[in-house]
């Protein structure tokens, strides 16, 4: 598996460490009731096909990335920068 | 049909034409009292206990594929009980306990030998880590030794204890671990079910769940609709997938898992032997191969095989504790997809719509836990109640904050 960083280019899988789904960016705010922060900490989408989640290129640019892929086949589909996927 | 010597010797004398097969092939009825979706290792203990021990009846378990055909055919085959924490301890105890009398209850050789498991320490930290982990086992009934060098010198010659890098000072041995064919029990599983009328339905994959304000009435399948009072989920690796069709989400990741078996060698490793400084662990299977794994790969994978990185981290650790594990050739490797939940530990549950249950997050840990899975599953839908060694496998733990968290990691399941 090879993750196309936007900064350093292709890379192996080896130099980046997961996190896991993209959507623990969508962090609540912190007087949100309990259950939002049970849902946000604890459960997941786990998704069979297309997921979005993210990587750290620990042994490269040191960035975070969310990182297209599919769970099924482990094509990568695509990686961007959390900064640009914020933007959003 | 009853398997004994003197069957054997009869058949051997007429040309093996009285054997039979060892379960129906049934066709789904319009409905059930019980629906067990999952025809794996607990899937199938699940349907024998709840007939046998529970005296329930009009029960089916529904399966995709063939029966077997998952994670119980895939996995390494060990069992053990050297757990720390009170919501796991008394679970896999009585899980061993069971192992050990399965085969006389399901008149089926499962090949449990308890031939030992052997955790070896590296380090001063790890001795006090391993002591405290050998104390709870046996406050919790199990079997506990620390060995010195010279103990373990005694059955593994072939271990340098002296290694620069990686000395070994000890290790933390369960005499009463060991391995189990797994194949066997899932078939052994299903006969027994069968025996006391269990439908065992394959090739019948559930596509959807009927629920009216808040209750199950049944299950929709590729061979039809059926009807049930309850409905019971087992399908390890597959629980978001399935439980997404029933509305819910899940605190579960599903992550690829590898093993590794070596061609067929004469007899050299007689216990169980995990890697104190790294994560790897071996055995030998009876017919040579020697059998070994270590992490999953990390990331969330639905397919059913891995990638090299970990292959290669696997390879480091067996040869950093054994060598010669250099001259043997790879025969075979694999994948299976484990549910790797938020505290490394199960849960086997009701959900929040009734009748409908749940069983699963067994992480890489279900095959050991075959039996007492099985049994804890059956009590609670017999009775509605958990089993007494069972009663922390709750859901609501993580919203709770009473986590069952084996490594001390949180809720982050690929370092589970």
């Amino acid at each position: 598996m090879r993750i196309p960083c936007p900064i350093c280019g292709t890379r192996d899988r080896r130099e980046f460490y997961y996190q896991g789904a993209a959507s623990m960016l969508d962090r609540p705010a912190a007087e949100a009731p309990l259950e939002v922060w049970h849902d946000y900490l604890h459960l997941r989408d786990n998704p069979a096909g297309g997921t979005r989640d993210l990587w750290y290129h620990a042994s490269g640019c040191g960035s975070w990335l969310v990182v297209e892929r599919d769970t099924v086949t482990h094509e990568v589909l695509g990686a961007a920068l959390v900064e640009a996927c914020d933007a959003d | 049909m009853r398997y004994s010597g003197w069957k054997v010797i009869k058949e051997a004398l007429t040309g093996h034409r009285g054997w039979g097969p060892a379960w129906r092939d049934a066709t789904p009825k319009p409905a059930y009292d019980y629906i067990i979706i999952g025809g794996g290792g607990h899937g199938l203990a699940t349907a024998y206990y709840l007939a046998k021990q529970f005296k329930q009846a009009n029960i089916a378990v529904l399966e995709k594929g063939w029966i077997g055909g998952g994670n119980v055919g895939r996995n390494t085959t060990i069992i053990r009980s050297n757990y720390l924490l009170d919501g796991n301890e008394p679970f896999y105890e009585f899980s061993l306990k069971l192992w050990e009398g399965l085969e006389q209850e399901l008149n089926y050789n499962a090949m449990v030998s308890q031939r030992g498991i052997l955790n070896l320490i590296h380090s001063d930290a790890q001795r006090d880590a391993f002591t405290r982990r050998g104390n709870a086992m046996i406050l919790n009934g199990a079997d506990a030794e620390l060995l010195s060098t010279k103990q373990i010198l005694a059955r593994y010659p072939f271990l340098n204890v002296n290694d620069a890098r990686f000395p070994i000072k000890g290790g933390l041995a369960q005499h009463r671990g060991g391995t189990v064919r797994h194949d066997a029990v899932a078939w052994g599983y299903a006969r027994g079910a069968d025996q006391h009328g269990v439908d065992i339905i394959q090739n019948c994959e559930v596509t959807g769940f009927r629920i009216e304000n808040g209750t199950v009435k049944g299950v929709e399948t590729s061979r039809g609709f059926i009807g049930a009072k309850k409905v019971a989920a087992c399908v390890a690796g597959s629980s978001s997938r399935l439980m997404e069709k029933a509305g819910m989400r899940l605190p579960i990741e599903s992550h690829v898992l590898q093993a590794f078996v070596s061609e067929g060698l004469k007899p050299v490793l007689p216990g169980v032997i995990t890697f104190g400084a790294g994560h790897f662990y071996c055995s030998q299977s009876d017919k040579g191969g020697l059998v070994f794994g270590g992490d999953i790969d990390g990331y969330n994978s639905y397919a059913q095989r891995g990638n090299l990185p970990v292959i290669e981290d696997v390879a480091e650790g067996g040869m950093a504790i054994f060598p010669m594990l250099g001259r043997a050739r790879l025969l075979r490797m694999w994948g299976g997809i484990m549910d790797m939940s938020m505290d490394g530990s199960p849960i086997i549950d009701r959900t929040h719509i009734d009748g409908l249950y749940f069983n699963g997050g067994w992480c890489y840990g279900g095959f050991k836990a075959t039996p007492a899975s099985g049994f804890a599953y059956a009590h609670l839908l017999a009775t509605d109640r958990p089993h007494d060694t069972a009663t922390a496998y709750r859901f609501d733990r993580f919203a709770k904050g009473r986590m069952i968290d084996e490594k001390g990691m949180g809720n982050q399941p690929n370092l589970h």
